[in-house]
């Protein structure tokens, strides 16, 4: 590598890969055996066709934020940081869509295109330091995702190269692209499939107001339905976020945001667009969170107020971090109606097990992030919160949902894939993977267990751990 | 019938390396290259398995007529909001995830593939799977529902669908404005780029229609902003684009389908056309192969309707991609029995 990358692109001192040793999951940890930092495309074809020759593992690495382990490096390959292609290649406001490097964050998308009053809608919690091309291996979320859509909803073109190092192009500025929808298939993959090293974008039109109910209610499952009150009214809101009593408690003391302390759970409710527009459904969502048994609501008079309002639901992870010496976020989505009935598990778990759990939910879409808190230099609260863990993900399935909705499986939820899908999808994922990856170097080992291993591990789970960066705000 | 059905004739069809024709109400026979093999009527297996209208999901069986989810889903005043053609009364919920197609919405809203939640399939070597599932964000394992939307059967038997619906619009008008192609492309782009509650575009012959959707104080000053005059009998306009039953499809003169970028300038092509979807979708009449324009201006286009063309319907893949298709087609039906040809013919 050293013979076609830049000096200081290939690092193997330990002091130069330690930085490279986990991603957001801190829990698993493992020095690469080389680090390279390519910046130009065919810098990474020849990375890729070095590796595919000598069968040396390969794993794609953005800003490193991600939650499950998805970046973990190999301790027999090479970890591809594409940490220098941060260029915007451009911004065409007339076509509504940005070029981008992988490398280039989340929120300087939207930061480029704000002079033509465009923007880049998923806004993961992580979008001050994710990188877009991190934000197309997970498909990430973000809290307007249920108006707005992920990322496989906002991404039309991505290239790169396949694990040969082959050049492909999947999608395209057009509606469609000829064939299977292979960029649909691309995105999520959590870089098992290719390594992106070009994204394009579709940007919307800013809304050009928006205002944010916080309503209060004194029982959670009152809340779940209120949601579903909203949903059944035909109103689709920019944002519908949902705080439990221990989690407003927790922020409170935080940032001060203004939550209603008495409330068993609050709702957060946006609605944007024209100033008419807001103000028409401002006034049907007041009228159905009324009839739902909301006992008080406040509607954010000026942007000060309503950032004020998120603000507290954006530090609910450091706010969290700082009530416990550790804490373990979960990811679970399940469908709305079944609100109640997993809260009301998850309080049996917290007294089965003995460790507190503030919940904060994407209500809009079903998505769960549930925070256990516990210390991590009891080895015994590790393995009880691990449990925990555990017996939510299983009910989330069992409910008719998912393990995770969008910080993905990586390592850490690689077990609980054995209880999700029965061998024979595990082996067709398997058949893709190789369809993309013959010899099995991307990224080996993450997100798609082997039979063999699911057989070995049965519904032993192995997570567990902190995150780092607590100055992100968590959704 | 059962699902057992459908694995018992797959099973024996791979046991011979037979092809199967699957097919429900045979209402897009036209669409792709020539179906062949025996017939496996999917109709057999239908039903709406589950519908709760705040979850904003439903789920069907292949073979549920498309006609009966829209008219469940407006009694609850809700819509497939990718507003999927039908092309004729027989058309199945199965047939319409397995042909990809939108409608008008498509722009504004989103693309069929962007709303499909899960899948209940039987693959090649007739093995009953499930992906994906009922609720709005799931990211374990790979995305195959939206692998096989669009993929024309090619690659399994979508038996069972879940699909995101929406709301259906509170208030909706359409407004017609006399516009050159140049005119007309130029407002679809500066519109989309504004916070205007377009939900549908369409040009031919010199008239630009467009369609507002959303509350009545949003589309009241969109309209103000935009001009024009409304269209009366607007819902009757936009489902004959939406079928091609508009007076522009109607001549024997073989149909195009380009997918181009919006901001595509006009094509200087022989034969008359019909601008969707804010610029991205045009439809064209013409007896010359428009696939080497197309894809120099950035986009695809697709022999829509006509006799076969050379090549087959759809521009043929760059050779990597190629592979990755056949590779993908072996890996869910190795014996080649799934529709074989229907999209590429090496498929």
């Amino acid at each position: 590598m050293r013979a076609f990358l830049p000096e200081r692109a290939v690092l193997h001192e330990e002091e130069d890969t330690r930085p490279y040793e986990c991603d957001g999951l801190t829990a698993y940890r493992q020095l690469p055996m080389v680090v390279a930092l390519p910046e130009t495309e065919e810098q990474v074809r020849r990375v890729l066709q070095a590796c595919a020759a000598l069968r040396v593992p390969v794993v794609p690495r953005g800003a490193g934020t991600g939650l499950s382990g998805g970046a973990l490096p190999p301790g027999d390959g090479v970890l591809l940081s594409m940490a220098k292609f941060m260029r915007v290649l451009r911004v065409d406001a007339r076509g509504r869509v940005a070029v981008v490097q992988p490398g280039v964050r989340n929120a300087a998308i939207s930061e480029a295109a704000a002079p033509f009053g465009l923007y880049y809608a998923p806004d993961p919690s992580s979008q001050i330091a994710c990188t877009i091309g991190g934000n197309v291996a997970e498909n990430s979320g973000g809290v307007h995702c249920l108006k707005y859509g992920l990322t496989v909803h906002n991404v039309l073109r991505v290239r790169g190269f396949t694990a040969d190092g082959e050049p492909i192009t999947l999608g395209s500025e057009a509606p469609d692209a000829p064939g299977y929808d292979l960029l649909a298939l691309a995105i999520g993959s959590e870089g098992m499939l290719a390594v992106v090293t070009e994204v394009t974008v579709k940007l919307l039109p800013r809304p050009q107001s928006a205002r944010v109910i916080m309503a209060s209610f004194d029982d959670v499952q009152t809340a779940g339905n209120a949601v579903a009150g909203i949903i059944a009214a035909g109103i689709i809101p920019a944002g519908l976020e949902m705080m439990d009593r221990p989690a407003t408690h927790a922020v409170e003391q935080f940032v001060g945001a203004g939550y209603d302390l008495e409330a068993a759970a609050i709702l957060l409710c946006e609605s944007d667009g024209t100033p008419e527009e807001v103000e028409d459904e401002i006034v049907r969502v007041k009228s159905v969170l009324e009839r739902s048994g909301a006992a008080r609501m406040t509607v954010s008079r000026d942007e000060a107020e309503r950032l004020r309002f998120w603000s507290g639901r954006k530090a609910a992870f450091p706010a969290v971090g700082r009530i416990s010496p550790d804490y373990y976020c979960m990811d679970g989505t399940i469908p709305r109606k079944r609100l109640g009935e997993v809260l009301a598990f998850i309080g049996r778990l917290e007294a089965k097990y003995g460790l507190r759990c503030p919940n904060v939910f994407h209500a809009g879409d079903g998505n769960l992030h549930p925070l256990i808190l516990f210390d991590a230099n009891s080895p015994e609260e590790l393995h009880r919160t691990e449990q925990f863990a555990a017996e939510v993900l299983e009910k989330c399935i069992e409910v008719g949902g998912t393990i995770t909705g969008e910080h993905g499986v990586g390592v850490e939820k690689i077990n609980q894939m054995c209880v999700q899908f029965r061998p024979d999808e595990l082996e067709l994922f398997m058949a893709v993977k190789r369809a993309f990856d013959p010899q099995g170097l991307l990224n080996p080992g993450k997100a798609v267990p082997t039979l063999a291993r699911c057989a070995e591990f049965g519904r032993m789970h192995v997570h567990g751990g902190a995150l780092p960066h607590p100055e992100l705000p968590r959704f | 019938m059962s699902l057992e059905h459908f694995q018992e004739r797959i099973r024996e069809a791979a046991g011979r390396r037979g092809a199967l024709r699957l097919r429900g109400g045979g209402t897009k026979d036209f669409y792709g290259n020539a179906p062949r093999g025996e017939l496996l009527d999917t109709r057999t297996y239908a039903g709406i398995v589950s519908y709760e209208p705040t979850e904003l999901v439903i789920t069907a069986r292949c073979g549920t007529p498309l006609a009966e989810i829209d008219k469940v889903l407006e009694q609850h005043r809700q819509m497939l909001a990718f507003e999927p053609p039908h092309f004729g009364a027989g058309a199945t919920f199965g047939g319409c995830i397995a042909a990809g197609l939108s409608g008008p919405r498509r722009a504004a809203a989103g693309a069929l593939r962007d709303f499909v939640l899960g899948v209940k399939l039987v693959d090649g070597r007739a093995r009953a799977l499930s992906f994906g599932g009922q609720v709005m964000k799931n990211v374990a394992g790979y995305d195959l529902s939206r692998l096989v939307a669009g993929s024309l059967g090619t690659l399994a038997l979508i038996a069972e669908a879940s699909v995101k619906v929406l709301p259906a619009p509170a208030c909706e008008t359409t407004l017609q404005l006399a516009a050159s192609q140049d005119e007309a492309l130029d407002h679809m782009n500066r519109w989309a780029g504004q916070p205007l509650p377009v939900s549908a575009t369409a040009w031919s012959d010199g008239l630009l229609r467009v369609r507002l959707s959303g509350a009545a104080a949003g589309v009241r000053s969109a309209a103000q902003k935009i001009g024009g005059t409304t269209l009366e009998d607007a819902d009757a306009f936009w489902t004959g684009i939406r079928e091609q039953r508009d007076a522009f499809f109607r001549d024997d003169e073989p149909l195009w389908r380009l997918a181009l970028p919006s901001t595509c300038p006009p094509l200087a092509l022989a034969g008359r056309q019909l601008i969707e979807w804010g610029g991205g979708l045009r439809w064209l009449k013409s007896s010359a192969d428009p696939r080497d324009a197309a894809r120099r201006a950035g986009g695809h286009a697709t022999r829509f309707r006509g006799p076969p063309a050379s090549g087959g319907a759809f521009t043929p893949l760059e050779p990597v991609l190629s592979r990755l298709h056949r590779e993908l087609k072996a890996a869910f039906d190795p014996a080649g029995v799934l529709n074989p040809g229907r999209l590429f013919p090496e498929l």
